[in-house]
């Protein structure tokens, strides 16, 4: 049988970070060298995870592309693979099929200032998109990067936003739905950080993850600060059971978003975002 | 593979008589052969053997939510225009064992599962279906992952075509442009009447088993006479689906108070996209060993209609039955076409005909454009 996109390759877990009580983040290693030399990803692209015994689930790539020999992965333990995944240790064999979908518009970006915006656990599919370009800090303009969390207690990465913060010509913005003890960021809806925000519309390039009500709400308000749809990327969530544009599953209109996205330019999505029962 | 039209030969007339040799030579170049046999009150592809496998006696009849068997006094041997069945059971399987897992020393590692590639000659394949399995073909074969358990089964199939004389009132192919004759994709294509066939070769290997056949060359007049009966059966045809604006006035119908209508007849039973020659969804199972040593990695046919299609992790983005004929619909005559180049339907008539309570796409269609009351 020639190349078999069904095939799942084995990995191992080689790091393991509890981010909190329900999220896990993975370092994980190929196991067969000669794939793990030759494989590659975008940044905002994502794997077929697999558990022996158990099944797949889509997880995306959060490291940076640039270090393709190492694999990691942010889990939230919120279904039947994760429940299992999520608890797995270091040493301890997952499944790979990947990568699939589209990533990152890192070349359109390129230039430009790059504002992005997060809400929830949202953040993990653009961190390699941050990282990326950070590596390569000239060759892209101001940063900009605002996260929503709903509790103080769901902020993930607290020391990635500690560094990031600390890069030339960037910006940082926290903000929580609820107020906390030690939350001494904003309180509020991720789209009041907008107000802060000098943007310079035909400049700038808008990178968007998390809830689609967040999405739809930031989008709007940000047309109306002059940025064009087609300068909007968002990454869209829906049941992915391939990866590969074959099941069904994760249409969104006309779009598998396993493929065609889940990174999409906000002018393709717009008339199929957002409508009951899509 | 079937290619397109390989006209060398002028159309040969094949007599009744001689139909055994067909299987002969099919047998002889170690193709299985598999046709309409009567099964559980419909028919379905089962192993041909012999002239007497075919349901000579019986005719089906089709309607809204019917399919009946009825006696039939004539001779021929396709007189059953159809079953549940497409073709679609025989390249995508239903169900399929794609890889098994094996656990050693705290890893595992994966096998994948060759099909089964005996060469299958399908005897009494109808013009909907060749269509059917050309755009199936453009879903596993072209795009960007070809399916090799698909292209597989695909490569071994030998298709035999039978140009429709008889539509029923279901059918609507003519309007979908896909028969009632079979225009390409096909190896040997018949016409049947009562004392011969006339028949055609679609590819080289369907030439290779038409020069074994005994046949004559076909008068004009009998050519003239076959071609008359094809397109009677095309005038026969009542139902039909317009072909322009469709699908942009299916997106614009997403607020459509029919939807409601329609949702509120639908069982969403899943019928109409199993008999559907091309749906294509499809999940996987796992299945672990009771020992948990080993794991099979299952495909099975999925459904836009179960609650699980559109399922995330504590959302079901459509949770109801009128998102998902929604879904179904506007999926089949109006995302296809920019997913694919066509549209998802080639008017077999069999979601019509199989749906418990006999919901009719065209007539929906008909009714999602007309302006809301």
């Amino acid at each position: 049988m020639t190349l078999n996109p069904y095939l799942i390759h084995p990995a191992t877990i080689v790091e393991r970070k509890q981010e909190s009580t329900d999220i896990v983040t993975f370092r994980l290693q190929l196991t067969d060298p000669a794939l793990q030399e030759s494989f590659r990803f975008e940044a905002g692209q994502f794997n077929m995870l697999y558990v022996f015994g158990v099944g797949e689930v889509a997880i995306s790539i959060v490291s940076d592309p640039d270090e393709p020999g190492f694999l990691d992965h942010t889990i939230r333990i919120v279904g039947r693979v994760t429940q299992i995944l999520g608890h797995m240790q270091i040493g301890e064999s997952v499944g790979v099929r990947g990568p699939f979908g589209q990533g990152w518009p890192m070349k359109e970006a390129k230039g430009k200032d790059v504002l992005i915006v997060t809400g929830g656990l949202g953040c993990a599919p653009v961190v390699g998109a941050i990282e990326y370009i950070f590596q390569r800090r000239g060759e892209y303009g101001a940063m900009t990067i605002l996260h929503g969390v709903k509790t103080p207690h769901d902020l993930l990465y607290r020391e990635r936003y500690d560094a990031w913060r600390h890069q030339p010509n960037t910006k940082v913005l926290l903000t929580s739905d609820e107020p906390g003890k030690t939350w001494h960021s904003h309180v509020g809806v991720v789209t009041e950080l907008f107000d802060d925000l000098e943007l310079e519309p035909d400049n700038t390039l808008v990178m968007m993850c998390g809830p689609e009500i967040m999405m739809r709400v930031a989008c709007n308000v940000l047309t109306h600060q002059g940025l064009r749809p087609d300068s909007m990327y968002v990454s869209l969530e829906r049941h992915m059971e391939c990866g590969i544009g074959l099941c069904g599953h994760c249409q969104l209109g006309p779009f598998f978003l396993c493929k065609d996205g889940p990174v999409m330019r906000l002018d393709r999505v717009m008339p199929f975002m957002g409508k009951v029962g899509v | 593979m079937s290619s397109g039209s390989v006209q060398t030969l002028p159309l040969q007339l094949f007599l009744r008589e001689d139909f055994p040799q067909l299987l002969q030579t099919l047998k002889q170049l170690g193709y299985q052969t598999l046709g309409p046999v009567l099964s559980q009150g419909a028919i379905q592809w089962k192993a041909i053997t012999t002239p007497e496998d075919f349901p000579i006696d019986w005719k089906d009849q089709q309607e809204p939510g019917s399919y009946r068997l009825e006696p039939d006094p004539s001779p021929r041997y396709f007189n059953i225009v159809h079953g549940p069945e497409s073709l679609k059971p025989l390249t995508f399987a239903p169900r399929e064992t794609l890889l098994v897992l094996d656990h050693q020393n705290n890893t595992f590692s994966a096998k994948d599962i060759q099909p089964d590639t005996t060469p299958t000659a399908i005897l009494g394949v109808r013009a909907c279906d060749l269509a059917g399995l050309g755009i199936q073909d453009q879903i596993f074969l072209h795009g960007t992952y070809p399916d090799p358990y698909y292209q597989q089964r695909r490569e071994n199939l030998f298709l035999i075509a039978v140009n429709c004389t008889r539509a029923h009132a279901t059918c609507f192919c003519a309007s979908m442009e896909t028969g009632p004759k079979a225009q390409q994709g096909f190896d040997l294509s018949l016409t049947e009447a009562d004392e011969d066939f006339l028949i055609e070769a679609g590819s080289v290997k369907g030439l290779k088993v038409l020069d074994q056949l005994t046949s004559s060359i076909a008068s004009e007049e009998r050519i003239k006479e076959d071609e008359e009966r094809i397109g009677a059966c095309a005038a026969s045809q009542t139902r039909s689906l317009p072909k322009a604006n469709l699908p942009a006035a299916l997106y614009e119908a997403h607020d459509h108070p029919r939807w409601d209508h329609v949702a509120a007849r639908c069982l969403s039973c899943t019928n109409c996209t199993m008999v559907c020659p091309t749906c294509f969804c499809h999940g996987v199972e796992e299945t672990p060993s009771l020992d948990f040593q080993q794991s099979e990695h299952t495909r099975v046919w999925d459904s836009c209609f179960t609650p699980d299609h559109g399922y995330i992790h504590g959302k079901n983005f459509r949770p109801t039955t009128k998102d998902r004929y929604r879904m179904w619909l506007t999926h089949k005559l109006a995302a296809w076409i920019d997913q694919f180049g066509t549209s998802g339907c080639v008017g077999c008539g069999r979601c019509i005909a199989w749906c418990p309570v006999g919901i009719d796409l065209t007539e929906e269609v008909q009714a999602l454009s007309q302006p809301p009351l």
